[in-house]
Formats: C-alpha cells, sequence, structure tokens
C-alpha cells in the first residue's frame, strides 16, 4: 500500500524534518533550564543543611548531648520546612520531628534523599525530603533534612507533561505540513495537468499565473516564455518544410505537366513516347523520395502531434495484413498475425500505419518463398510492443544502427526498388510517438520492434 | 461540365485549364483568390479546383466564404503544402478532395470526375449491374450471369467502389483512399495485386473481361460497348 499523496510531497517532508528538529532542539533545551535549575535549588538546599549541621556540632561541642537536645527540640517545634533527628548509636530517636531513622541509602556526601509522612490538619501526607547524616562523637547520629516536596512535585509535573507536549507539537506540525502539502499540490498538480497537455500536443496552451506573484507564479512564467519560443520554433519549422514543398512541389509539377502534355501529343508506341514515360517514371520517384524526406522531416519536428488521438494497434494491424496479405501470398510468403487483445496506445493512427507498411513491405520484400513473416502486439512490462519479424536474410547485427539512418541501404539490396527512407520513416514516426525502434535478430531473419512506453490512451478509442 | 479553376501558377493553369477544355469541360480561370470569389459566387459551376496558396485570398478562407454563403459546388483543393495534416485542415475548410501537387492530370481529372458524379447521385440503389455483373448491396453477394462470386468484404467493397464508377478511371489513390481509407503511397503496388485477385474471380473464363486497365492511370469497369 503506498501512503496518501499528500504525506509523499517535498513539502510535507520538509515539514516532517523541520517539526523534528523543532521538537528535539525544544526538549534539549527545556530539559537543559530544567537540569541546571533543579542543580541550583540542590545546591541552595544543601547549603542550607551544611550550615546548620555546622551550627549544631558546634552547640554539642560546647553544651553536650543535652544542651543539643534542647536546641533541637526547640528547632523541631518551629514546623517550618526544617526536619531533625537525633538518635544513639543504635539509632533510637533521642529527638526530633522525625520519628524513625530513614532507610534511603546515602548518596554522595552523606546526602540522602527519602520520603515521610507528616501531620498536616487531619491526615498524613508523604513528603520527600533532602538532608544530611552526621555523625557525632560518642556514637550519636545527626540527622537534618529539609522538606523539598513543593520542588519534587513540580518535577514530577514537568517530567510527566513534557512527553504529552512533545506528542502535541509532532501532531499540530504533522497536520501543519499536511495543509501545507495539499495547498502546494494543488499548484503543483495544475501545472503537472497542463504541462502533460502541452506534451499531447497543444502548445498554445499556457500554465495559469495567480496573483501572489509567488515561487510558483515565476516558475510558470518562465515555462510560459520556453513554450512560446518552443511554440515559434514550430511554427518557424513548418513555415520552413512548407516553403520548401511549395518551391519544389511547384516546378516538379510543370516538369510532370509537361512530359504528360508531350505524352499526349506523342500518343501511340514509339521511342519518344517510352522515353518520356521512363522520365515521368523518374519524376515520380523523386517526387516520392521528397514526400517521404519532407514527412520524416516532419515527424521530427513533432508536426504529427496535433493530430494525435487514441489508436487501437491491432486494429492496426489487420488493417495493413489484410493490405498487404494477397502481396505476400503471391510471393510465397505466409505472413501471420499473433492474436492479441485491444492495445490501445495515444499516437497518429496515418503515421503509424505507414509505419507498419512500410516494416511488413521490407519484410515482404527480403523473405524468400515459403518463409514467414510475422506480426505481432504484446503488452509487455516496458511497454507496448508492435513487432514485425521474418526468416529472411535478415541484416548483420553490427549494421542495425546504421539502417535506421537516412538513405542508408546495405549493399546486397542496393539493386531492389525503393528510396531506402522506409526504416528512416520508421524511426521517425517511433521518435514522434516517445516510441523505441529495435531491431534484433530473429534466428534467422530480422525483427523489427516498435516499443511503445507503457503511456496508454487517456480516452476510449473511437470506434472504426 | 463547367469548372473554375483558381491557381496562381499561370503555367500550371494554362496546363490545367487545356487539359480540362480538352477533355470536354467548360472552363473558367482566376489567379487569385478574390477574383476567385467573384466568380465562384456569381455563376453555377458543376466543381471548383482550387489552389490552396493563393494571393490576395488564401484558398482555405476562399472555400470557407464560398460554403457560407450556402454553396455546395464541390471542391477539390490543389496543394503544395506538406501534406501530413494540410489534408485535414482542408477538408474541414469544406473542401470535397484532396489533391498534392505535382500530380497526374489523369489522377485529377479521375476525381472530378468522382466529385461531380457524386454531386448528382440517382436515387439509392441497392444494386449495382455492369454488363452481366450484379452486385446486391443488401445480401453484400455478387454474381455474373447465373454463377454466384465469393467475395471478401474487402474485394467486395473494392467491386462496389469500381462499380459505382463504371466507366470512369479509377486511380490506385483513389481506391486506397477509398476502399481503404490509406492516405500514403504503400511502397509496393498493393493494389495491383488485389486487382488481380478480383479480376480472376470476375473474369476468369468468360469472354468479354470487364475490369480494365488504363495504363498510366489506374483502372475502369465497363461493359463492352
Amino acid at each position: 500500500m503506498r501512503a496518501p499523496k499528500t504525506l509523499r510531497t517535498l513539502a510535507f517532508r520538509i515539514v516532517l524534518v523541520y517539526v523534528a528538529i523543532f521538537a528535539a532542539s525544544a526538549v534539549a533545551l527545556v530539559a537543559f533550564t530544567y537540569w541546571n535549575t533543579k542543580r541550583a535549588l540542590d545546591a541552595e538546599t544543601d547549603q542550607t543543611i551544611e550550615a546548620e549541621i555546622a551550627g549544631l556540632s558546634e552547640q554539642y561541642q560546647r553544651l553536650g548531648i543535652a544542651g543539643l537536645t534542647d536546641v533541637i527540640i526547640g528547632r523541631s517545634m518551629r514546623g517550618s520546612l526544617g526536619l531533625y533527628l537525633l538518635t544513639d548509636a543504635q539509632k533510637r530517636p533521642i529527638a526530633g520531628n522525625l520519628d524513625t531513622w530513614p532507610q534511603a541509602k546515602p548518596r554522595e556526601e552523606n546526602f540522602i534523599e527519602f520520603d515521610f509522612e507528616r501531620r498536616a490538619g487531619g491526615g498524613i501526607e508523604r513528603h520527600r525530603a533532602r538532608g544530611k547524616t552526621f555523625a557525632l562523637t560518642g556514637g550519636f547520629q545527626l540527622l537534618v533534612a529539609r522538606d523539598v516536596d513543593e520542588r519534587y512535585k513540580t518535577q514530577r509535573l514537568f517530567t510527566t507533561t513534557l512527553p504529552w507536549t512533545v506528542i502535541l507539537m509532532l501532531a499540530l506540525g504533522l497536520g501543519g505540513g499536511a495543509l501545507m502539502s495539499r495547498n502546494l499540490l494543488a499548484r503543483l498538480d495544475s501545472i503537472n495537468r497542463i504541462s502533460r497537455e502541452i506534451m499531447a500536443g497543444d502548445l498554445t496552451r499556457r500554465l495559469p499565473l495567480t496573483r501572489d506573484g509567488d515561487e510558483f507564479d515565476t516558475l510558470a512564467e518562465n515555462l510560459n516564455r520556453m513554450l512560446e519560443r518552443t511554440e515559434r520554433l514550430m511554427k518557424g519549422m513548418r513555415t520552413v518544410t512548407d516553403s520548401i514543398a511549395h518551391d519544389l512541389r511547384t516546378p516538379l509539377n510543370r516538369l510532370r505537366n509537361r512530359l504528360e502534355g508531350v505524352l499526349n501529343h506523342l500518343g501511340g508506341e514509339n521511342v519518344e513516347a517510352r522515353e518520356i514515360e521512363a522520365a515521368v517514371g523518374e519524376t515520380d520517384t523523386l517526387i516520392g523520395t521528397f514526400n517521404a524526406l519532407l514527412l520524416i522531416a516532419e515527424a521530427e519536428a513533432g508536426v504529427g502531434r496535433e493530430a494525435m488521438a487514441p489508436v487501437d494497434l491491432p486494429v492496426v494491424v489487420e488493417g495493413i495484413s489484410e493490405l498487404y496479405g494477397p502481396v505476400a501470398e503471391e510471393k510465397g510468403v505466409s505472413l501471420e498475425v499473433a492474436p492479441s487483445g485491444t492495445a490501445r496506445i495515444e499516437g497518429n493512427g496515418s503515421l503509424i500505419s505507414q509505419a507498419l507498411a512500410n516494416l511488413v513491405d521490407n519484410a515482404i520484400k527480403y523473405t524468400p518463398a515459403g518463409g514467414l513473416v510475422r506480426i505481432a502486439v504484446q503488452n509487455t512490462s516496458a511497454g507496448i510492443a508492435l513487432s514485425v519479424a521474418d526468416n529472411g536474410p535478415g541484416i548483420p547485427s553490427g549494421d542495425h544502427a546504421r539502417v535506421l539512418e537516412r538513405f542508408v541501404r546495405l549493399e546486397a539490396s542496393r539493386n531492389s526498388p525503393g528510396t531506402g527512407l522506409g526504416l528512416s520513416l520508421v524511426a521517425a514516426v517511433a521518435r514522434l510517438h516517445d516510441a523505441k525502434l529495435e531491431l534484433s535478430d530473429n534466428m534467422p531473419g530480422l525483427k523489427a520492434t516498435l516499443l511503445f512506453a507503457g503511456r496508454m490512451s487517456r480516452r476510449p478509442a473511437l470506434a472504426s | 461540365m463547367r469548372i473554375l479553376v483558381v491557381e496562381d501558377d499561370l503555367e500550371a493553369q494554362r496546363y490545367l485549364v487545356n487539359g480540362l477544355r480538352e477533355a470536354g469541360h467548360v472552363v473558367d480561370d482566376a489567379s487569385d483568390g478574390e477574383i476567385g470569389l467573384t466568380l465562384a459566387l456569381s455563376r453555377p459551376y458543376d466543381s471548383m479546383i482550387i489552389d490552396r496558396m493563393l494571393p490576395k485570398l488564401d484558398g482555405l478562407k476562399l472555400v470557407e466564404e464560398i460554403r457560407e454563403q450556402s454553396n455546395t459546388t464541390p471542391v477539390l483543393f490543389l496543394s503544395a503544402l506538406s501534406e501530413v495534416d494540410d489534408r485535414v485542415k482542408g477538408l474541414k475548410a469544406g473542401g470535397d478532395d484532396y489533391l498534392t501537387k505535382p500530380y497526374a492530370f489523369v489522377e485529377l481529372l479521375a476525381r472530378l470526375d468522382a466529385l461531380m458524379r457524386r454531386r448528382h447521385p440517382a436515387a439509392v440503389k441497392t444494386r449495382l449491374q455492369v454488363g452481366d455483373l450484379e452486385l446486391d448491396l443488401l445480401t453484400r453477394s455478387a454474381k455474373r450471369g447465373e454463377t454466384s462470386i465469393d467475395l471478401q468484404p474487402r474485394e467486395f467493397r473494392l467491386l462496389e467502389y469500381l462499380m459505382r464508377h463504371a466507366s470512369q478511371v479509377v486511380t490506385r489513390t483513389m481506391l486506397l483512399e477509398s476502399v481503404w481509407e490509406y492516405h500514403f503511397d504503400p511502397q509496393t503496388n498493393v493494389i495491383d495485386v488485389h486487382i488481380s485477385r478480383l479480376r480472376a474471380k470476375i473474369d476468369r473464363g468468360y469472354e468479354a473481361p470487364l475490369l480494365h486497365t488504363v495504363r498510366g492511370a489506374g483502372y475502369m469497369i465497363r461493359a463492352r460497348a
């Protein structure tokens, strides 16, 4: 299962990292302050206790155990935060406001922390105290402590609330992040959607601008400027091919007209008429080559993109195999179509038909009688593959790339008719559709594959 | 038939006009879009041949304006522009057919004939007949004399097209465009093979062949005169 789209955005991830860093530093800061304050307060308590012990031991030295007992009784009566307990060597209480010697183990420098019961109002409360034990000469033990319960409670409160604070902080951060990503996503989605439409051929579309003038608007403005340039270049390309076409076709038209005129004039069967007829044939070859070159140039410039529509490849295959079936049969070559389901792509149906016709034409031309030509459409993991395979002589694998270049025809086939542009046109049509044209060894023979990347049609194909 | 030719290449225009007159048509000519429009709207024509690129008023605009005046005269576009989607633009603007320069005159003549005949269709036919060859469009069956002929669907469409244009030259390109709906030029002459198969089915063993090859042009189906 994939996380919802909002959670996978860059904005959300950035927010997440910020929230984590913020939470960590906030916790560190609070913990440091807490630890420092606690240390200062402890030190203050300890100093008071030390001073008192010093005073009491001085009293003991001066007045003996009886005097000390009096002083302790006196101090215990005051009912302040001070806690006292004087015992004999066996820890039996002699004087003080604590009933028993605490069990807690002394920590550094005889300091201990312990809980005791304090009578307050009607009942008994357990309070926390911090104190120091001191051994007097003669085996007497003295404990001086202070009630630190207020501070202890604050501390407890602090340690229990801190995790909740962090959780709340993270939750708010994540919520805010998700909200922010959603807003960013909405903007990005519109940019992405329109970019796809533009890539599909609508070069006149522009990205929308808001009144905010923020980074997205700057991005959209730049992209729009780039699109304007591309559109201008495409139009320029059209104008160039159109004017080349016009400038060459007009004289070719006149040439053909004149030759036809002469032919009509001559009439009947004679040497001149045959020569003129051959000249008309040459003109037609010239026109054919020129048209193929123009078509290749246009396909490479992406001119056919405006006419993109859903194309069902098996339908295209059926049409072309039906067109070429008799030609193959006449040559003694079997033309087979591998069964397939529907396989729709977004494309220019006419150009794909023409490309497939060229591949099939080549395959039949180069396969000897008794051979097999097989057309297949397959849904593969890499996309939809349209392939034409034959078991003719094939092409040496080193020449696979070379035959896709314009005008290249391999030595062995120099004398069969054709312009040598057939495969180049297929390659140009492939590029127009972001498809890959691959030639491979069919063992024996040649296999040409047009691999359309998994860009399935978004609209249903028109019924044909 | 009365035909208007709007073409700015004067040599091509002269050739076109001469050819059409020789073929027995009455021809008016114009060398720019504005004159063409005036003529097109002021006189009745059976068809018009209009170049795509014309001075003063572009061929596409010219046809759009004619169509806005509810004039339905068939229009054949001539174009020296590149092909990929200009054909579509031409047909959208209201043209009925589209021919790319350079063209063979017989091709132009054959298409013009087809256009003008389409304009005056006889009552809806359910049977086509040429000599003793009969095509039943409802049952999709064919027979010559009393012998029924077994035809593949595409062969049927091919024969139907030829018979609808009986006694008319039909070029290979016209067949490829109308019967197969392809607008490109296959490297091998595939149409000839389809025709020779059809010929074997309808003409083999009969004394008088019906399907004729017109040299340098295309094919024609016709009973012996």
